[in-house]
């Protein structure tokens, strides 16, 4: 008999990786310059938590009375999610919980921990006794790796793992994990069983290939969500920045175009072996 | 007045304490005499007694949680054993360091106190206020924070100060006792990936090759250029995978790589068979710390803006002269064709060795 798993992913939204990135300060605190139209993806390694989701539903589908279930949860500008799901979308089938909320990565992790906690506790259908808790083990915005973590601890979650690149269901609810450790090693556990929280890193699965009748079936709730996605307002707490910019170092590169190869090696050799 | 609570652990083995925790161990005595703070120090281990005299001798009051339990990382037994530690010690600023350990429960256990935590902090001052640099949108923005609430954990990523070395010294270590909840997680062990290092599929040529090495000098990039047509018009991806392989043997370098080379196996591109996601730099990878960096055949931002923001002194092999990439990032850019300096460069490094 088939596990029927919940999975709620957790996912931002960041700039495109190819985006020059300017900070600046606004009213409400340091932002990037023309953020709002910004070329926007989900966040790289959140996505990769979004695949492995719908991948592990996928093999363990449930049964009709009892299916399997994806949600993905977004805390950002429903304008900019909008533009993200339309191929986000395409990808997997889930089912969207928008908030509606500030972009970027200066925001306090807190209060977004606790705006996407409230937003999972409330999730209609959700059994949280069996909750997979999934979502990226650090932003590409804020790259703090906790948010997650307090969401977690916000819904009283006690297993968790970080920097996930496996996870193997086993017929009797248990699984085993793969969680990166220092020196490009893993560390293996094995859970009982949910709940848990998994945030991951890149994986194992290649981004899934655009699927325009997967895309058509998810937009069908994606858009009624958009439209009915509550508004949170994240208090800043006690974080105060003091400067933001870009990083000044500008170096001065040699060109060194007419060596032979042998020349370039010793003149490499010397420089490894250089204190 | 603040008071000061440096977290530490012990190392794989369990004899000593890890390098980052010793780091970390130099930051709290040193905010400690900026602030005029009190310092202690807490560790976490299976037998503290055995660690704490390499940290007797840093004036601070010892406290520790000790048992089998708390011998391999877990969350549910680090975060108790954290919070105990934070509870006894009553702290109003704590500095652990930005291990796989700690990272995984420190937020937790700042929450489970009522505080607050910003990690990867690049620095860390005492002025008017505690400030503490880190980095946004990885790498590509930097910022100074302060915070006025408090236990404010702080997460310091390693490489940054120098480790504590001070003479061993018997120690007087405080127990706190933990009341765990029940465990539901078990730890295997530690795993280094299969790597093949022909690429042939062959399971009796399956290695383990340590190719990540985070004490390392150099770290070596390899970039999408080494699977590429060569002037013959072939590729020579075995030949490039040999040289590298070489060159890593050779030098003792650590391996990255850039994520197109790293992710075009999944598009039935040759690829180079020892690398995976762990070795990618960049944006969706690590952001390692060494003292050089030798980039080949890469042309990109990640590797060399995201992946190298940490590297001191960088230099690259390219075949673009005009490689906007490389200018203003790298130290010293050679133009020249990489399969024939790798080649030459592993014979003069062998040799120097024999």
């Amino acid at each position: 008999m088939s596990i029927a798993v919940q999975i709620v992913v957790c996912a931002g939204i960041v700039p495109d990786p190819l985006q020059v990135l300017e900070p600046t300060t606004n009213s409400n605190g340091p932002g990037l310059k023309n953020e709002m139209i910004l070329p926007a993806v989900l966040d790289p390694w959140a996505a990769s938590a979004l695949y492995e989701a719908a991948n592990l539903a996928a093999k363990n589908p449930g049964t009709p009375q009892d299916p399997s279930k994806v949600w993905l949860v977004s805390l950002c500008p429903k304008s900019k999610l909008q533009q993200v799901m339309m191929t986000v979308a395409q990808k997997v089938s889930f089912q969207l919980v928008p908030i509606d909320g500030p972009i970027g990565g200066f925001p306090d992790a807190h209060a977004t921990a606790a705006a996407l906690a409230e937003a999972i506790a409330a999730l209609a259908g959700l059994d949280r006794n069996r909750l997979l808790l999934f979502g990226g083990w650090e932003s590409a915005n804020r790259s703090a790796g906790v948010t997650l973590q307090l969401v977690g601890e916000h819904l009283g979650i006690t297993d968790q793992f970080q920097g996930v690149d496996q996870i193997d269901l086993r017929g009797d609810g248990s699984f085993e994990v793969l969680e990166r450790v220092e020196a490009g090693k893993h560390q293996a556990s094995i859970c009982v069983g949910p709940p848990a929280v998994l945030g991951w890193a890149t994986g194992n699965l290649p981004e899934p290939r655009n699927n325009p009748q997967v895309g058509m079936a998810n937009m069908r709730n994606i858009m009624p969500a958009l439209q009915k996605a509550r508004s949170a307002t994240l208090a800043t707490g006690s974080l105060k920045y003091i400067s933001v910019a870009r990083p000044r170092q500008q170096r001065t590169t040699k060109i060194v175009k007419d060596l032979t190869p042998a020349q370039i090696a010793s003149e490499l050799a010397a420089w490894i072996g250089a204190k | 007045m603040e008071t000061i609570l440096v977290l530490v652990h012990a190392d794989d083995s369990g004899a000593a304490l890890t390098k980052a925790s010793l780091e970390t161990v130099t930051a709290g005595i040193d905010l400690a005499a900026q602030l005029v703070a009190s310092l202690t120090i807490g560790i976490v281990s299976a037998d503290a007694n055995a660690v704490a005299a390499a940290v007797a001798s840093a004036g601070a009051r010892l406290l520790a949680v000790s048992g089998h339990d708390f011998l391999q990382p877990r969350y549910s037994t680090d975060a108790a054993a954290c919070e105990a530690l934070c509870r006894a010690a009553n702290p109003s600023i704590v500095l652990a360091p930005q291990s796989a350990r700690f990272a995984r429960v420190a937020a937790a256990v700042a929450f489970r106190v009522g505080g607050f935590i910003d990690t990867h902090i690049a620095s860390v001052s005492a002025g008017p206020s505690i400030e503490a640099t880190r980095w946004f949108y990885r790498q590509r923005v930097e910022a100074t924070i302060t915070r006025d609430g408090r236990p404010w954990f702080l997460l310091l990523d390693p490489g940054i100060h120098n480790a504590f070395a001070g003479e061993p010294a018997p120690a007087s270590v405080e127990q706190i006792t933990v009341d765990l909840p029940q465990l539901r997680t078990t730890v295997l062990g530690i795993r280094a990936p299969k790597q093949n290092a022909h690429g042939n599929g062959d399971a009796s040529s399956l290695h383990t090759w340590e190719t990540i090495r985070p004490e390392a000098n150099l770290l070596f990039v390899a970039g999408a250029g080494w699977t590429k047509k060569q002037p013959d018009g072939q590729t020579h991806t075995s030949e490039a995978a040999d040289l590298i392989l070489g060159f890593l043997h050779a030098s003792s370098a650590s391996l990255g790589s850039s994520k197109s080379l790293v992710d075009q196996g999944g598009d039935g591109q040759p690829v180079l068979p020892f690398l995976t996601h762990m070795n990618q730099i960049g944006q969706t990878g690590a952001t390692p710390r060494h003292a050089k960096g030798l980039s080949t055949c890469c042309h990109g931002e990640e590797p060399h803006v995201v992946g190298w923001r940490f590297i001191a002194d960088r230099r690259a092999i390219s075949l673009d002269p005009n490689c906007g990439w490389t200018r203003g990032k790298a130290d010293v850019v050679y133009i020249a064709n990489a399969f024939e300096v790798m080649a030459e460069l592993n014979k003069q490094l062998e040799a120097a060795k024999t």
